[in-house]
Formats: C-alpha cells, structure tokens, sequence
C-alpha cells in the first residue's frame, strides 16, 4: 500500500490553519463543558445549552 | 484548497448540527421534559415547606426557561456542528492522499464512520448520556475528566487499528479483522481499568433512562451521519469537470 499520493496536500501549506484547531475547541468547550468558569457568564450558557448537552451525550450535572 | 475544505467543513457542520437539533427537539425534548419533571417532583418532595424555588439550584434558580433551553438546543447542536465540522476538515485535509480511500467521498464517509466510533460510541459506551435527574452535580468535574479519557482512548485505538491494517499483509480479510480487533482491544482494556459511574437515582425509571440513551446516541448519528454525507458530496461535486455542460 503505498502511503503518499498526488493527492495529498503538503504539510507546509496544511500546517499554517492549524491555529483555527484551538478557536474550534474554545467553541466545542463552552458549548459542551463550560460551567462558568471559562465564560465568565455564571451558569448562563450552561443553562442555555442545557438540553443540548444532555441530548450530545456530555455530562451536564 | 485548505481553506475551501475548512469552509465546507464549518457551513456543512452547522447545517448537519441543525438537522441533528431537530432530531433531537422532536424525539428527545418529549424525554426531557419527563426527566425534568420526575426531578421536580423528587425535589419537591424532600423540600416540603422549605420554600418552593430551594430545589431549583440545580438548573441555575431557573434563569433560564424552558421554552429557551430548547432554543438552546438548537444553537448547541449548530455550534457543536461547526466546531466539529472545522476539525474534521483539517484533519479531512491531512489525511487525503495518505491515509485511507482515494476518492474524496470515500474519504469523507470513512473519516465520519471512525470518528464517530472513536469520538461518539467509544465513551458512550463506558459513560452513557444521562436526562436530567440522572448524575450526582458533586461528581460533574470527575465525570468530565473521565468522558474526555474516553475519547482520547477511542481516538488512540482507532489510530493504532489504522496503523495495524496498513502494516498487515493480505488482502481485506486479513486487514479488516485485523483492524477490528486492534480498535476493540484497546478500548475494551481501558474500558475495564477507567472507574465505573453509577448515579441513577433508586427509582428513577429504566424505561425513560434507556429511551433517553438511545435517543442521544441517535442525535449523535443524525449528526455525523448528514455531516458524513453531505462533505463527502461537496468534495465530489467539487471535484467534477466544470467543462461538463450545466443546464440553464
């Protein structure tokens, strides 16, 4: 099985939007995780995204 | 091309996120409000005569109705989507050409399927979504920290299955049960060594713990199915000849 193909995109030119990786996980976290202490929002976007963290699977409470 | 697949991947995520909110408001609210309500009812119960709100501490004194929280699904689903959506891409990006099918779609449907056996079933299976009611809030930080092992546990089996098909020699009825059971073990042994969690209230119903379960899980392939399927349609279509004469 040959690893590399024509297809493939150089790491030079995939590495550089990496950075977007730690914006996408702030979101996932406040979204599934954030009980206050990141947000700085109290228990407002847990109780907004409540039903939603429950229903993805993700502990809540 | 980066920035055109990170694209896709953030608008197709949001899309697939707000289909897989749908889901989620139509089969799963039904069962929360159920939830919700059996709490009520306990909470009421053991509060008698201390003051009608004092059991409302756990859903933050209510600041936030219900009629809102299920607006807010629709926006933790959509946000969940486009997260996921952005990362999937990127890692979408450095796979095409070096790991798995050739073709975009094939790709596309592979990496959704892994991922959402690593990411999804994986910690699912060992840590179950639980309604409201169900779980101890003193346990939250722990319970967490475990629910995140668990996908660094699914994410490192998958690797190392992928790993293990490509370095086994053979055609696919070598490669495949190769593959299957390099992911299987690993996430069996760390399944057996990580602590249980066990908070379902004495009482609370097994019919509405196992529906509510189910319905999650559901959500959660709603979502990466129709994420799946759609990026991999884009990349294809994408990918067609523009010579190809398009009706007017």
């Amino acid at each position: 099985m040959s690893t590399l193909s024509a297809r493939h995109i150089p790491l030079p030119r995939l590495i550089p939007w990496l950075l977007a990786v730690p914006a996408l996980l702030l979101i996932g976290y406040l979204v599934l995780m954030d009980n206050g202490a990141v947000s700085q929002t109290g228990g407002y976007l847990h109780e907004l995204m409540h039903d939603g963290r429950h229903l993805l699977g993700v502990p809540c409470h | 091309m980066v920035r055109t697949l990170l694209v896709r991947g953030l608008l197709l995520g949001l899309l697939a996120g707000l289909v897989a909110g749908v889901f989620a408001f139509a089969v799963g609210e039904p069962r929360v409000d159920d939830a919700i309500a059996l709490e009520n009812a306990t909470a009421a119960a053991h509060e008698h005569g201390h003051g009608a709100a004092a059991h409302e501490h756990e859903h933050g004194e209510e600041e936030v109705s219900r009629g809102t929280q299920k607006a807010g699904l629709f926006l933790a689903t959509g946000l969940y989507g486009l997260a996921v959506g952005g990362v999937f891409a990127l890692v979408f990006a450095g796979l095409r050409g070096r790991v798995g099918p050739r073709s975009d779609g094939g790709l596309a449907l592979a990496a959704a399927g892994t991922g959402f056996a690593a990411v999804i079933l994986v910690p699912f299976l060992k840590y179950p979504a639980n309604p409201p009611a169900v779980g101890d809030p003193e346990t939250i930080n722990s319970r967490t920290v475990l629910y995140l092992a668990m996908i660094g546990v699914g994410l490192l089996s998958a690797a190392i299955a992928v790993t293990t098909a490509r370095s086994v020699p053979g055609g696919p009825w070598a490669r495949w049960p190769a593959a299957v059971l390099a992911f299987i073990v690993p996430v069996t042994v760390a399944s057996l060594l990580l602590p249980a969690v066990d908070e379902v209230p004495d009482g609370f119903p097994a019919t509405l713990l196992w529906q509510f379960r189910i319905i999650s899980l559901g959500t959660q392939l709603v979502f990466w199915a129709s994420f799946g399927t759609l990026f991999g349609w884009f990349c294809e279509r994408a990918e067609r000849p523009a010579r190809a004469p398009v009706p007017a």
